[in-house]
């Protein structure tokens, strides 16, 4: 879900857009990798880690870190549970839902009736799909969900994962 | 993978340091040497298990449209659709799941129109209607795995 819009953001300085063009394939497994970073970016080390944080700081990235293929940890089923929840409440209940550390994401999105009445989206990992099942029950029991439709779709193929995106290296580096 | 593969990977998806030498940084708090903790990384790295050292962008903050969408595509048409679907560079990913809506793709672009451009090419090309569900409030967004 580590996807950018392909865009050439007018928010950001030119120093940033040419650090996010550098930093979005990964962090260089180097002694010094913001030194590396910044050769690849015109920038010397302290730049790039004081802009580095200043972006974290903003929220303009939100975290740094290692990204893992949940597949190959052992996570082999996902499900996205959607639920009908009245529109006073959806706040409230996201936020219940969201405080599972199974949950990687849980978001409200528009209803499109009559064909989908569900409002609040969350995404639910498992080892199977029976482990997504109880943890689905866990969340219904905690949160009072028990009377609130709801479906699960489990997935069933993946197509195509992108990672991200970004277009403003003169070097022809996004993807 | 070991225990210290395991704790490599719980530490480093919450956060990495920004400092000179973070990975020296991150090695001191899990007990180990930064070469081990580099070829540790590099060895996972060729497993498969972890992709990169990356960052989570706010998408939104950065500018540009994103989307999720879902269409209703009869069993004898899918892989149709689903080509035509994948074809678009904006489709970021796209997963058969187990439902009457059956399609689920994010749609990532540089402006609004352009996502509202795509969406209208793909009704045509498809013949099926789309149903765009944007992100109207975010609650939590973690993609933290535990191993």
């Amino acid at each position: 879900m580590n996807v950018l819009p392909r865009m050439h953001p007018d928010n950001l300085t030119d120093v940033d857009r040419r650090l996010i063009a550098a930093i979005q394939h990964g962090l260089p497994l180097v002694s010094h990798p913001y030194a590396e970073l910044g050769r690849q970016c015109g920038l010397n080390e302290g730049e790039v880690i004081n802009r580095l944080a200043a972006l974290l700081a903003d929220g303009t990235i939100k975290r740094l870190g290692v990204v893992v293929r949940h597949r190959e940890l052992g996570y082999r089923a996902n499900a996205m549970v959607v639920w009908d929840i009245d529109d006073a409440r959806v706040s409230e209940l996201g936020h219940c839902i969201g405080r599972f550390d199974f949950v990687t994401l849980c978001y409200r999105r528009p209803r499109r009736l009559p064909a989908w009445p569900y409002n609040l989206f969350c995404m639910i990992h498992g080892q199977d799909r029976d482990a997504v099942l109880e943890r689905v029950r866990q969340i219904e029991q905690h949160c009072g969900l028990a009377d609130v439709p709801h479906e699960v779709l489990f997935s069933r193929r993946r197509f195509k994962q992108r990672g991200a995106i970004y277009a403003p290296a003169p070097s022809g580096m996004s993807q | 993978m070991d225990a210290i593969d395991r704790a490599i990977i719980n530490a480093l998806q919450d956060g990495f340091p920004i400092c000179a030498r973070p990975y020296a940084a991150a090695a001191e708090q899990l007990g180990i040497t930064e070469d081990d903790l580099l070829q540790r990384l590099a060895a996972l790295r060729e497993q498969n298990t972890i992709t990169r050292f990356g960052p989570l962008f706010h998408a939104e903050r950065l500018g540009g449209a994103l989307s999720l969408v879902a269409m209703r595509i009869p069993a004898q048409d899918f892989d149709r659709v689903a080509a035509q679907v994948n074809a678009h560079v904006e489709v970021a990913h796209n997963y058969e799941r187990t439902h009457e809506f059956n399609m689920w793709f994010v749609l990532a672009t540089e402006t609004e129109q352009q996502l509202q451009d795509t969406l209208r090419a793909i009704e045509a090309e498809t013949g099926y209607p789309v149903y765009n569900m944007p992100k109207l409030e975010e609650y939590y967004l973690n993609l933290r795995f535990a191993v």
